[in-house]
């Protein structure tokens, strides 16, 4: 790891202040990229700064027909919740499968849908969900947020805050995992929502990131049933290829999680 | 006698301190003005370094010296040695292309060090070795034997044309020319065997120290066999000599070959060190460099052809096999493909004529050596995957194809050097299928397909060599060592016992299994019994551990120093009690008159050695006795392993449902200890099955450098196995001891891929069979099906 200061602000505006006075700064979550990314020496950002204890980043709450859920929880702390257990069972699930249990109890939401690494879980719940991203200065919805692989809406200053996802009628996530990694080779979140819309949303398979299917979507619609989905193809020339899965593999893959998302609906 | 001995499941000494965290690891060894290294690595597969310029790496604050490999050569230090002469066919010596520990002139795979730079701290030397700026000129690469053999292929090492460091060969190929000639059938194979990376869970470790006003070096190190470090550091690599050379392998953190050899960064730590006016220089492998400078197991292309007459006798065999040798010769690599291989390639079986054929390649990749089983797996892969597809050819039942071919009577020779000791292989045959309800498998491949899925099983009957190695017989096949083993037992005046043994234990549990024979011996508890390895400076030498040779080996030397310090307990108990020695017994810590109710307490007797009050007359004081092992024969440990699996056809991923290995291993020590051994042994060759793959791009670059894309094995990759032992003892050492450090990993690898490709119903499929690999192949069945 190459030399750099590490800051632990006590409050959003002074992470905001410092990362403004750093030469090449970076926010840092539960550290579970970033920290990896430095000590292999490939990353080397002049200022570290902590944002993940913030006390305006923390909470899981409940309103009516939402879950706000502060950006600095961990997933293992988003798994556990009764909360969201009972709000949106998918997403808890979710959070549950994300790594393993170092991984669950130090990695955050916010730190996760910051990054949106292509085969990241979060990204294809907060999609498909329709969530909104809350930070220090705006809100942004979901299908404005993510911007292609490791981009998104976000400005080198702007801390997710919160993310507020609406109650769903019922929803479900199925993964494949890397057999290395165990991140998500394809991961595909699928929610109902309360006024009965089908979002799709698609994870670590897409050539370009985080993406929602709408030919899944339209079929789906039609008839919410894993049968539906057998006439759509997906086109392994949108998919990510490499040495863990091909474009065609992925293509199958993803249509094989979808269906078991389904099945999982109940 | 004693309820610790010989066959008693006592749990492990040496876990305490292993699995608190209280272990002593080189990278734990902190030396008075230490030092940190960090080498300068080249990003190229191939590349003539035109130029080195350190002066900014060397102006920063905290840098000693950077130190490069026109230095290295300057200071006389020698280049690595490959150990094992190979001939071949033609009579030619092995063409070996020089090695030195830094690269002076080319770097030939990525990863090569070409620099070391030494500074105050780790960081400092990985910061400042950043700043060495190296004029390169890349030069072609290739990374797969195809690609070195072809025509036009860039030359990797002047002494090898055509990058052919030998083309070797075993048995008569008129004979097996001639069986072929007459087969009823001919079962054919082209098989691959992956390559893997090693991953112990502790990485390499050096901390060089000379001492200028003695000089005197001292290495702490990662070595499962210090001697042999301090041998070839002195003979071969002109570091000092052996008297002024101390090697100090303290707790080491897994090893499974790759710790056999003396790499390019122990040496340039040595040197180093003095160099720079003799202060202690630490070096610690981070793991990317683990993957980068390990050697590489594995990585064979075989061709393979089995002849069969009308009672499905098997009549030949005949292979050819491509061998991948990375950019230099390791230690031990000419013979991996050789001696280790070719000659397993009987298996079980009573197969009249066989010939081998082995060209071994320079490519521009990690040197490939040693790496558990180390020959003998790809001998089993060649040999079950052939015996498998042969009996799905010819429509009989696969386990009884093999019955129909095992050897039954001992001793057996095959044509291919091995003579075949002890076994009885239809013993573990009916100890596998009964534990796996061989006779139940259809009614549950109907139970999955009705869940659709497809089930599957497959077996493998494996055979391999171990008790490496009677001296005298691989000295005439090329080795440049003896592999024997030593051992000394000193008893102390109280009556404990420490052996000094030249085995070197590294995650087996030596501190446990051989006090259990100390303890058998003499009835002493093994808590009053210390193992003591790893320092050539305590030890008076050894080959140590690899090839499961600890058992056969180790404890044979042992036994041959505790016979002698029983002999002279006797007299000594003899004299005083005034009893025939042969009337008396050594049990339960006593040495006893037999018929009478006279004795000595154990520790009497060696009090009575110390004082050397009342000894026999003439004979000298004290109780310590040493003995040098050399095996009579190779040990054969063999056993048959099922596997079954159920694969999801939408996916592709293969669960196995079931492992079954039942082994022959002789004489057991300690049960429980053997079977972590299978099991861990077991969970390698699974990942080498359907997870682990080190992958090369063409232009020799590794895509695999990290768990991120090499994937280990994990505990929920893998069954609860199911693991039973039968017993013939090896008739070549005094306790019938065979091995088995690596017998999981040898026969597990074939058992799975046969399972796979009976559940899918498509045979090519190459390892690891990974779900897209596996989900392929069932595409591709399909397609075939349709066509049909």
């Amino acid at each position: 790891m190459y030399e750099t200061k590490y800051h632990k602000p006590s409050d959003v505006a002074s992470a905001v202040s410092l990362m403004n006075g750093a030469d090449d700064g970076k926010f840092l979550g539960g550290g579970q990229t970033l920290i990896p990314t430095m000590k292999q020496r490939l990353a080397a950002p002049s200022d570290v700064i902590n944002v993940a204890g913030l006390s305006e980043l923390q909470g899981i709450t409940v309103d009516g027909d939402s879950v706000t859920i502060g950006a600095g929880t961990t997933h293992a702390a988003v798994a556990a919740s009764a909360d969201v257990q009972g709000a949106i069972p998918g997403l808890a699930s979710l959070a549950g499968g994300i790594g393993d249990p170092h991984v669950r109890n130090m990695g955050t939401i916010g730190g996760s849908v910051a990054n949106n690494d292509p085969a990241a879980d979060y990204p294809a719940a907060v999609l498909a969900l329709g969530a909104t991203v809350n930070t220090n200065t705006r809100s942004i919805a979901a299908d404005d947020f993510f911007d292609g692989m490791f981009a998104t809406a976000l400005e080198e200053d702007e801390i997710i805050v919160s993310i507020t996802f609406p109650k769903p009628a019922k929803s479900a996530y199925a993964k494949f995992d890397n057999p290395a990694s165990r991140y998500a080779l394809a991961g595909v979140y699928v929610a109902v929502g309360s006024d009965g819309g089908v979002k799709v949303a698609v994870t670590g398979a897409g050539g370009d990131g985080v993406y929602r299917d709408s030919a899944m979507e339209a079929a789906l619609s039609g008839s919410l049933s894993s049968d539906a989905l057998a006439s759509v193809s997906v086109d392994a020339s949108d998919m990510m290829s490499d040495m863990h899965g091909s474009a065609a593999y992925r293509a199958n893959i993803v249509k094989v999680m979808a269906g078991r998302a389904v099945d999982a609906l109940g | 006698m004693s309820n610790e001995g010989i066959g008693a499941r006592v749990l492990r000494k040496e876990d305490k301190k292993f699995i608190t965290g209280s272990g002593r690891y080189t990278d734990d060894v902190t030396l008075p003005g230490q030092l940190y290294a960090a080498f300068v690595r080249s990003p190229h597969a191939h590349a003539k370094i035109k130029s080195i310029d350190s002066s900014a790496a060397k102006a920063e604050a905290g840098v000693v010296d950077v130190l490069t490999g026109d230095q290295l050569v300057a200071d006389g230090v020698g280049n690595i040695i490959c150990g094992w002469m190979i001939h071949s066919k033609d009579g030619s010596p092995m063409n070996m292309g020089a090695w030195p520990a830094i690269a002076p002139e080319t770097a030939r795979f990525v990863g090569e060090a070409v620099a070391i730079v030494i500074a105050d701290s780790q960081e400092t030397a990985k910061d400042a070795s950043e700043k060495v700026i190296v004029d390169w000129e890349e030069l072609p690469a290739v990374s797969t034997t195809a690609a070195a053999l072809a025509d036009g292929a860039p030359q990797i090492h002047p002494e090898a044309p055509g990058n052919l460091i030998y083309d070797w060969e075993i048995g008569e190929k008129d004979a097996v020319e001639a069986a072929f000639a007459s087969a009823a059938h001919i079962t054919s194979m082209d098989i691959t065997n992956n390559r893997l990376v090693p991953n112990p869970m502790e990485t390499r470790s050096a901390v060089a120290s000379y001492n200028a006003i003695e000089d005197h070096f001292t290495l702490y190190t990662t070595s499962q066999n210090p001697h042999v470090a301090r041998l070839v550091l002195s003979a071969f690599y002109q570091i000092a000599p052996e008297h002024k050379l101390r090697v100090i392998a303290p707790d080491v953190g897994g090893g499974f070959g790759s710790k056999i050899y003396i790499y390019p960064e122990e040496i340039a730590c040595l040197w180093a060190s003095k160099k720079i006016g003799g202060r202690p220089v630490k070096w610690t492998s981070s793991r990317t460099e683990a993957f980068l400078t390990d050697a590489h197991g594995r990585d064979h292309v075989t061709k393979a052809e089995m002849a069969f007459d009308a009672n499905n006798k098997i009549t030949g065999l005949r292979v050819s096999t491509d061998a991948n040798f990375g950019g230099y010769m390791s230690l031990f690599s000419s013979a991996v493909p050789t001696y280790l291989y070719a000659t397993l390639l009987s298996g079980q079986y009573n197969i009249p004529n066989i010939y081998a054929e082995v060209k071994a390649v320079y490519t521009n990749t990690v040197p490939v050596d040693a790496y558990r089983g180390a020959g003998r797996p790809e001998a089993t892969y060649v040999v079950e995957r052939t015996m498998e597809t042969a009996a799905r050819e010819l429509g009989v039942d696969p386990s009884e194809l093999r019955s129909n071919n095992f050897v039954q009577e001992f001793p057996h020779q095959t044509p291919v050097i091995m003579c075949y000791d002890a076994g009885d292989f239809q013993v573990s045959m009916d100890a596998a299928k009964e534990a796996i309800d061989y006779a139940g498998f259809t009614a549950r491949k109907a139970e999955s397909a009705s869940r659709g899925k497809l089930r599957g099983i497959g077996f493998s009957s494996y055979i391999e060599a171990c008790g490496i190695a009677p001296s005298a017989a691989v000295g005439s096949l090329g080795a440049g060592v003896g592999l024997w083993e030593s051992a000394e037992i000193r008893v102390n005046p109280v009556g404990t016992i420490e052996v000094l043994t030249g085995s070197h234990s590294h995650g087996q549990g030596h501190a446990t299994v051989f006090a259990q024979v100390v303890s058998d011996r003499f009835g002493v508890p093994i808590d009053n019994v210390q193992i003591v390895h790893g320092d050539t400076d305590k030890v008076q030498f050894g080959m140590g551990t690899y090839g499961s040779r600890s058992g056969a080996v180790g404890i044979s030397a042992i036994t041959k120093a505790l016979d002698k310090v029983e002999a002279k307990a006797k007299k000594i108990a003899s004299h005083v009690l005034e009893a025939d020695e042969s009337d008396l017994v050594i049990e339960d810590g006593e040495i006893k008159v037999q018929g009478t109710d006279k004795k000595m307490l154990w520790h009497e007797v060696c009090l009575g050695a110390y004082t050397a009050h009342n000894l026999p007359e003439g004979m000298e004081p004290g109780l310590k006795e040493s003995a040098f092992y050399d095996p009579a024969n190779f040990t054969f440990p063999a056993g048959t392993y099922i596997c079954e699996v159920e694969v999801d056809p939408n996916t592709g991923v293969t669960t196995i449902l079931d492992f079954v290995a039942a082994d022959d291993f002789g004489k057991i020590i300690n049960p429980m200890i053997v079977e972590g051994q299978v099991h861990g042994g077991l969970a390698q060759g699974i990942g080498q099955a359907l997870l682990e793959d080190c992958v090369y791009d063409e232009n020799g670059q590794i895509k695999t450098a990290s768990y991120m894309d090499y994937c280990m094995p994990r505990a929920d990759n893998l069954p609860s196995f199911k693991v039973s032992h039968s017993e013939t003892l090896s008739p070549s050492n005094p306790l019938g001891i065979k091995g088995c450090g690596e017998a999981g990993a040898i026969g597990s690898p074939p058992a799975v891929i046969n399972a796979i490709t009976n559940a899918i119903g498509n045979n090519n499929l190459s390892m690891p069979a990974t779900p897209e690999k596996v989900w392929t192949a069932i595409q591709e069945a399909a397609t075939a099906q349709a066509a049909e």
